[in-house]
């Protein structure tokens, strides 16, 4: 039997559709609610299930986990093996209705290598929610008695997906139609929160799998790496938060289930590499400059075009190629309106053209020859976006990564960009360098829309300067 | 040695790479020299210049341009000025001293000291550029010649040596292109050039110098130049597809006809950049790739004096439709007589003073008239042979990779990449290109654009032996070992050098660089109107 742990934060990726930024802490995700997010993590994880279940008709049995003692490479094997509980002693009623997302108890379940290594308190990270009362929306999911039993029907891969309840996975295990165990639960009635990420994370991985898959962004990552100090289990991240700087997520949830899917039949051949969880250094956001922290490494299957890069810094946002960028792109638009996405070199192009715009957000400048911008919307959400009228967006990739959409700008969303004209009224902008240090790999989409990323995928000519362009290849 | 002229046998025991050899001792010869306007005193001589006939009486030159006091030129006799130059010459790592295959894309191949005795020989060396016609009879019948065989190397339709080469000559090639257009009056439609990130940045540049806007391609998934992006970047605003094969990573485009069809098609022009042309010399030719003008830097593939700061001399090469906007004046010859024809009313006009740098041009006419068609291709050969040999032993050297196109060989140069190394002790391409100074030889860090990260590009030529290229391969090794091991020592580098690193921020800034000692002594002496 081939085990995968999944552990969904439902929510997220709530903040951005609606222009919020991250969700982390319980307020963001109220307002996010209140503002008309739609929780997504759930949906995602059920892609990427999906996707596992359909390439694992080639799954055999899997017995030991590569990483358990033996692994693909040294730095694994130098690793202490995690132990691992027997089936036998996996008794799911030891996690009691009513659950423990105190950290302590969650880890009773674990190992003793692993109770002794509870996950250091993340500075400034969102708050247990236990006293907030839960957005209707993700509480309807789990209230009453958690769902401690197998979900779904085994589709006879052999392919047992080891979870937390409700919106924590076992919705999504159901959805993709997968066999589940279910080992953790939150309380009954109460939102999610970090403690309950970490000690799902706790629990799945106590129950011995070959593979973690977790959804969320950053913020998630930070609370698996928490959890998992020191536990060389394999992971990956589903990719649902807003802005992901880490290199542990697949670059879409399709990729996810296809990385997993060849981990689970290649372990012998695909490596593990350390890959980096990052998070916004918010000192820097507040000086101005989108920097990155390193907070430590999860082990993922090396496999380079499926699996995301880590965001490099805003390295020396060269300023005569900028101002190339500014002046052509005001020759593009003339009379109109700019939509500018984030980050620091579409700041710097606003700010070449006379505009101070936010880091973070997306931005609407009206552009007239001769003036200089008016900034009609700032942070503006989907909805902003499809009320302004006919608009050019301006979008520059996430260094390292080459993201275009689908991090840190889905506000620019499917509909937004089809309301826009599509293709012929996106404006990637990226200096040549921070092209050129893609290493040849195309810049990202994940819109969410098949049919949009289909759309948008082929050559594309990139404004690296005044008259200047190269033409790159995006891949959905 | 320049090219092998017969081929060598080599027994299966020699073929094998060799073993690593001795690396040998190394100190820079230190002689606190001066410089030169220090030396010297008051009233010292080194040549007693005629006195004028009172009768010439003096050069019309115009009072405002009258220097109100004589040059402060140093005083000194014929020895100490012998003397001054040999000892800096000591103080260099310059060509004829060291294992000069770490130029980045600058070839430094060796130039045979034969043709130097032609280029001072009186009849050329004291030409000058004014005399009439019919006393240059010999040196335009050597440009003409010399035109003939570029004409057969690259096999175009005319060829002229008046522009300089790299930057210049690219510009020619597309101020012609853009002379072509407005003859057709096709200029306002065709305004976009293409070009790929590897090709010599000098073609972005000087099509935008020349008003166009520029497409830049850059690799597909297996290194080469993208075919589906030029798909998608032809049409009709494509003037001109600007390209160098092989590109400066050391790759050869297989593609290249297909994409010059796929140019041709959409009505725009081609031009190749053979700057690196070093290893297809009578393999390949421009024309029969299809091109329209492609160029020659003389001083790279024909072993003369590199450019950089000095006398360059390029070659443009056209077909038969773009010849009317060739430079003026050209070289004619009506089977007795060699003249200048300045009358070319659809000439793109002078690209430089008169016709181009003769001294190179004769060197560059020696080489290929003692090498020969077959010596040519030996030469080509060998260059290729070369770098792929250094490449089996470059990429042994722990922290080394060789980026893009995976495990494909290169042409005769190759661009590789410490990124692992800089990764693993934080040292820089740059630092190893100082230490390797530490052992007589050195590795310049010009590499743009900067695609490739700590990049090192390495062009053996066919000028070096076997065991030059074993000596310098264990050069980089013994740098890389030293560098895992005892990473301060490459961080310091170079200890065995006249001179310590130099601060590159004085030569950055207008207000620090002096390129003439009156500017030295303005802006860094501090001595005021000067």
């Amino acid at each position: 039997m081939t085990r995968i742990g999944l552990v969904v934060n439902p929510v997220a990726g709530l903040g951005g559709r609606v222009g919020l930024g991250g969700t982390d802490g319980p307020d963001r995700t109220r307002v996010a609610l209140s503002l008309g997010a739609r929780p997504l993590a759930g949906a995602r994880a059920a892609a990427a299930l999906g996707e596992l279940a359909a390439r694992s008709g080639r799954l055999t049995e899997a017995g030991r986990p590569a990483w358990d003692g033996r692994g693909s490479d040294s730095t694994a094997a130098a690793r202490p093996a995690p132990s691992r509980r027997t089936r036998a002693s996996a008794d799911l009623t030891a996690c009691a209705p009513g659950g423990q997302p105190d950290a302590s108890e969650g880890t009773a379940q674990a190992s003793a290598t692993t109770r002794e290594r509870t996950p250091r308190p993340v500075p400034g990270h969102r708050a247990d929610a236990t006293e907030d009362p839960a957005p209707k929306e993700l509480s309807d999911t789990q209230a009453g008695a958690p769902a401690i039993a197998p979900v779904g029907d085994p589709p006879g891969s052999g392919l047992l997906v080891v979870t937390a309840a409700g919106p924590l996975g076992a919705d999504s295990v159901a959805a993709a139609g997968l066999a589940g165990r279910v080992v953790y639960a939150a309380g009954a009635g109460r939102d999610t929160s970090a403690a309950d990420t970490a000690a799902a994370v706790r629990a799945v991985v106590a129950e011995g799998v070959d593979l973690l898959l977790f959804a969320g962004g950053d913020g998630t990552a930070r609370d698996v790496l928490g959890a998992l100090r020191d536990v060389p289990c394999p992971v990956l991240g589903v990719p649902t938060g807003v802005k992901m700087h880490s290199a542990v997520f697949a670059i879409s949830p399709r990729a996810a289930g296809e990385v997993a899917a060849a981990w689970l039949a290649r372990r012998s051949t695909v490596r593990l590499r350390d890959a980096e969880v990052m998070d916004r250094d918010e000192d820097a956001l507040s000086e101005g400059r989108v920097a990155s922290q390193l907070f430590g490494w999860l082990r993922v299957p090396d496999i380079p075009a499926r699996v995301q890069q880590r965001k490099t810094g805003s390295t020396a946002t060269a300023p005569d190629a900028v101002g190339g960028i500014a002046t052509d792109v005001a020759e593009r638009v003339g009379d109109g309106l700019l939509v500018l996405g984030p980050g620091s070199t579409t700041r710097a192009i606003a700010a070449t053209l006379g505009a101070d715009v936010s880091l973070t957000g997306v931005d609407v400048l009206r552009l007239r020859p001769g003036h200089r911008p008016r900034i009609v919307a700032r942070d503006a959400g989907e909805d902003t976006l499809l009320s302004i009228g006919p608009a050019w967006i301006a979008l520059s990739p996430i260094g390292g990564q080459g993201f275009l959409l689908g991090r840190g700008n889905q506000q620019i969303s499917p509909r937004v960009l089809r309301a826009a004209g599509g293709r012929e009224r996106l404006l990637v902008l990226c200096t040549e360098q921070k092209l050129a240090a893609l290493g040849g790999r195309p810049l990202l989409l994940d819109t969410g829309d098949d049919a949009l990323n289909a759309e948008l995928s082929g050559h594309l000519p990139v404004i690296t300067g005044r008259r200047r362009t190269s033409l790159y290849r995006l891949a959905g | 040695m320049t090219a092998p002229h017969a081929p060598v046998s080599v027994s299966p025991e020699e073929a094998r790479i060799a073993d690593k050899p001795r690396l040998r001792r190394f100190q820079q010869a230190s002689w606190d020299e001066k410089l030169i306007f220090e030396l010297g005193s008051p009233g010292e001589r080194g040549v007693l210049v005629p006195a004028t006939d009172p009768s010439i009486g003096k050069a019309e030159i115009p009072a405002a341009l009258r220097r109100a006091e004589p040059p402060a030129l140093p005083e000194m006799s014929q020895q100490q000025v012998l003397r001054h130059y040999l000892r800096l010459s000591q103080e260099n790592l310059g060509a004829d001293l060291n294992i000069d295959v770490g130029q980045g894309t600058c070839t430094m191949k060796y130039s045979p000291k034969i043709n130097d005795q032609f280029v001072r020989d009186p009849r050329i060396a004291a030409l000058h550029p004014l005399q009439d016609e019919d006393t240059v009879q010999g040196v335009l019948g050597i440009i003409h010649s010399l035109e003939q065989l570029l004409k057969e190397i690259s096999g175009m339709d005319r060829v002229s040596l008046q522009p300089g080469a790299g930057s210049a000559a690219i510009y020619t090639n597309v101020a012609m292109i853009r002379a072509y257009f407005a003859a057709r009056g096709e200029l306002e439609q065709r305004d976009e050039v293409i070009t790929t990130i590897f090709s010599h940045p000098s073609n972005a540049a000087c099509a935008k110098t020349a008003g166009f806007k520029v497409i830049t391609l850059h690799p597909d998934a297996d290194g080469y130049p993208d075919i589906e992006a030029l798909k998608a970047a032809v049409g009709p605003r494509t003037a001109a597809l600007l390209i160098t094969n092989p590109e400066d990573t050391g790759i050869y485009n297989p593609r290249i006809e297909e994409f010059v069809r796929i140019v041709h098609e959409a009505g725009g022009l081609c031009s190749y950049d053979q700057a690196n042309a070093n290893g297809i010399l009578g393999i390949t030719r421009a024309r029969d790739a299809g091109f329209d003008l492609c160029h020659f830097n003389l001083h790279k593939t024909f072993s003369t004096p590199h450019a950089c700061g000095g006398p360059a001399a390029g070659a443009c090469a056209v077909s038969e439709d773009l010849a009317p906007y060739l430079p003026r004046p050209t070289v004619e010859f009506d089977g007795s007589t060699y003249r200048l024809d300045d009358d070319r009313p659809e000439s793109v006009g002078k690209m430089r003073p008169f016709y181009g740098v003769v001294p190179n041009l004769v060197r560059a006419y020696a080489w290929i008239m003692s090498l020969g068609a077959q010596g040519l291709r030996a030469a080509a050969e060998t260059a290729v042979l070369n770098n792929n040999y250094l490449l089996h032993k470059v990429r042994q050297i722990p922290g080394v990779s060789i980026p893009y196109a995976a495990g494909r060989p290169r042409v005769e140069q190759v661009r590789y990449s410490w990124e692992k190394l800089h990764e693993d002790t934080g040292l820089h391409s740059e630092d190893i290109g100082l230490r390797a100074a530490d052992f007589g030889t050195h590795y310049w860090t010009s590499h743009h654009p900067y695609v490739v990260p700590e990049p090192m590009t390495l062009e053996p030529t066919e000028s070096y032996t076997r065991a030059d290229l074993d000596e310098y391969a264990a050069i980089l090794a013994e740098i890389a070992r030293e560098a895992y091991e005892d990473p301060e020592t490459v961080h310091t580098a170079p200890h065995r050098s006249t001179i310590h690193r130099v601060r590159p921020e004085a030569l950055d800034s207008p207000a620090t660089w002096a390129v003439s000692w009156r500017a030295y002594r303005r802006k860094v002496l501090g001595e005021a109107g000067r």
